[in-house]
């Protein structure tokens, strides 16, 4: 109901209104309102470029940018009981499940991947706050252990980006027992003697910070990301009082010894491969953007029910442009 | 005698019979003793009834029941030459968990649980058995210490949840309970837990990642709160009997899911009816299980432990 509707002929109105592109092109920067075009953004890896702010980026995307040339395998995760509760409340658990895969065209919170990064072989998983607020049900789960087993396998550091609101109610008490689960799955990366190395991005809550979020051999925070067990409003609730500027942001942890390091999304492929190559004692990395591995890794071929296709990198323009 | 609102019809009938012997003794000449047993006959055929049907609501408010034994009653009732050990050494004693060296059936243990406490004056100080960080420190300490020195390790739970606060939190809350459920997978000695009220969420999962876990018949062990899962979900904290029904959170249920090991069956009207024979009930299972795991190489109950909880959620509830 703009004035072109009202004014102009519906045949002149039809030449203004004709849209070729999808209308998504430009994103509003939650933090600082500057309007965004998307390939600015995509390149930034969903950073704001003017104020630093990090929006939230898929695991996709995120691969895309941590491996070299954007090429890694997906690692297969096994499919556990689907709505093992038949759990209902305004709406059926299969149904939200089936519109969170639409949305994402994921399967579920949590995708696993292999690949080299930085010339470095490594096992990355990476949660989807996007699919029901990334929540840990015994999907993720299963894809820890997975992510765990084959980097043990491989004889390879797993890095995990989390992000998410906690364990998935739906799935009532099967969620909850999800956190030793995941723990066990650290364990086996220890007793291996393997690098777990977790980068927890915003926001990482509840159950899944009081698991396998908070047991890397080195924690990393991406700026100001929500990192707590309790939620600000059920503290504020229990406690009656103003909590102070800045309380469970990934700085605020830091100050307060719970972290080893707060690093932007745009540094944080090199940090990682500089703390991996050190803790196993390789040569120093080789820096700058670097095609992808020659030769697919040899685990690949032999990874039992993994998806062989190499997934081609979405984010290349990303890397030429720096 | 604390009774639940869904109770009230009984309360009446209870109230009734003793009133009428109350006047019997006030006026010997009369004789009411007959009446007053029907009462109680009807009373016992009601308190049976209701028992024998509790809706998973109705469990959650006996298993926040005050009257119920807690951990301190259990810790007295069950185990001999029990000696608290206190604090985390790194910050404070949390008076939310308790533990110690103790001896169960003359066998020494490591005995640790959350307290609720059981007037205004002793829920204050015990947190309402929500523990801090310190708590959970406290508890892996504890467990370290049992571990060096082949003690089998008793867990106690009964807790809302871990504590919401903001000193908590940055205390680290979080790594402390994930840290406690390490260091419960770690154990090279037997480790045996009892749900005892409740077990709230993660804070009930770093005291409960046991080798044998039991429920007792009216206790609950959830993901969340019925009233904080129906305030997400259902945006409306009013639904926590549906929240309830829909997690799944009563020792029934769980045994279906393959979660637990043992329901451990309660008196009728529930353990606070007749608190010495619920708790005999646990110590009797807990001295069994001890039996059969004490001796087992460290190697063996760590794996045991393991693929117990690997293979969990491989079922959902039978159709």
């Amino acid at each position: 109901m703009n004035w072109i509707s009202n004014y102009v002929r519906p045949k002149i109105n039809s030449l203004f209104s004709r849209r070729e592109v999808p209308e998504n092109l430009w994103t509003k920067c939650d933090n600082c309102g500057q309007m965004l075009f998307h390939r600015e953004l995509a390149a930034n890896l969903n950073v704001c470029p003017n104020c630093g702010f990090h929006m939230p980026i898929s695991p996709a995307d995120r691969f895309a940018a941590l491996f070299d040339g954007g090429v890694y395998t997906e690692v297969a995760v096994p499919d556990p009981v689907q709505d093992p509760l038949k759990f209902r409340d305004s709406k059926r658990y299969t149904d939200r499940l089936r519109e969170a895969r639409a949305k994402t065209g994921e399967k579920d919170a949590m995708l696993v991947a292999e690949g080299e990064m930085g010339r470095t072989p490594i096992v990355a998983a990476a949660q989807d706050f996007s699919f029901m607020a990334g929540s840990m049900g015994m999907y993720v789960g299963n894809a820890i252990i997975a992510a765990a087993e084959r980097a043990v396998k491989l004889k390879r550091p797993l890095v995990l980006f989390s992000a998410a609101g906690g364990a998935r109610m739906q799935e009532g008490i099967l969620s909850l027992m999800q956190m030793p689960r995941t723990t066990i799955a650290v364990q086996m990366l220890k007793e291996a003697g393997l690098p777990y190395v977790v980068v927890l991005t915003n926001p990482t809550t509840g159950g899944v910070t009081a698991s396998y979020a908070m047991l890397g051999d080195v924690q990393i925070a991406e700026p100001g990301a929500l990192i707590c067990f309790a939620g600000p409003r059920v503290i504020e609730q229990t406690i009656r009082e103003k909590l102070p500027e800045g309380f469970q942001r990934a700085e605020y942890l830091l100050d307060h010894g719970m972290l080893d390091r707060v690093t932007s999304r745009l540094e944080l492929k090199d940090e990682l491969v500089t703390i991996l190559r050190m803790l196993l004692r390789l040569s120093p990395q080789v820096r700058g953007d670097l095609p992808p591995p020659e030769a697919p890794d040899a685990g690949t071929e032999a990874a039992p029910g993994g998806k062989s296709a190499a997934k081609p990198a979405a984010k290349k323009a990303a890397g030429q442009k720096k | 005698m604390n009774y639940l609102e869904f109770e009230k019809p009984l309360a009446e009938i209870e109230g009734k019979a003793s009133e009428l012997r109350a006047m019997g003794r006030a006026n010997p000449e009369m004789d009411v003793e007959k009446e007053a047993a029907a009462l109680d006959r009807k009373a016992s055929e009601m308190l049976a009834q209701i028992y024998g049907d509790l809706s998973a609501w109705r469990k959650c408010q006996v298993a926040r029941h005050p009257d119920r034994p807690h951990c301190r009653d259990y810790i007295e009732a069950l185990f001999t030459d029990f000696t608290p050990l206190a604090g985390d050494r790194n910050f404070a004693e949390d008076h939310a968990v308790m533990g110690g060296l103790a001896r169960l059936e003359g066998r020494a243990v490591m005995v640790i649980g959350q307290e609720k406490g059981h007037d205004t004056k002793s829920r204050i100080e015990r947190n309402f058995g929500m523990a801090r960080p310190e708590g959970y420190r406290k508890a892996i300490r504890l467990m370290d210490l049992a571990d060096r020195f082949g003690l089998p390790v008793v867990t106690l739970v009964d807790t809302p949840g871990a504590y919401p606060g903001k000193g908590a939190e940055e205390r680290g809350q979080s790594e402390a309970i994930a840290r406690a459920t390490e260091k419960c997978l770690a154990l090279g000695v037997p480790m045996l837990s009892v749900i005892i009220g409740e077990g709230g969420s993660g804070g009930a999962v770093a005291f409960a990642t046991a080798n044998r876990v039991a429920m007792l018949e009216h206790s609950i062990y959830s993901v969340i709160s019925p009233e904080g899962c129906a305030s997400i979900l259902w945006k409306d904290a009013d639904k926590m009997r549906e929240a309830a029904e829909a997690l799944h959170l009563t020792a029934q249920d769980l045994s279906g899911l393959g979660v637990i090991d043992r329901v451990v069956k309660e008196p009728v009207g529930g353990a606070h009816r007749d608190r010495a024979a619920a708790m005999a009930a646990v110590g009797a299972l807990l001295a069994g299980w001890l039996k059969d795991l004490d001796g087992k190489a460290a190697k063996a109950l760590r794996q045991d432990r393991r693929q117990k909880f690997l293979a969990m959620g491989s079922q959902g509830l039978a159709a």
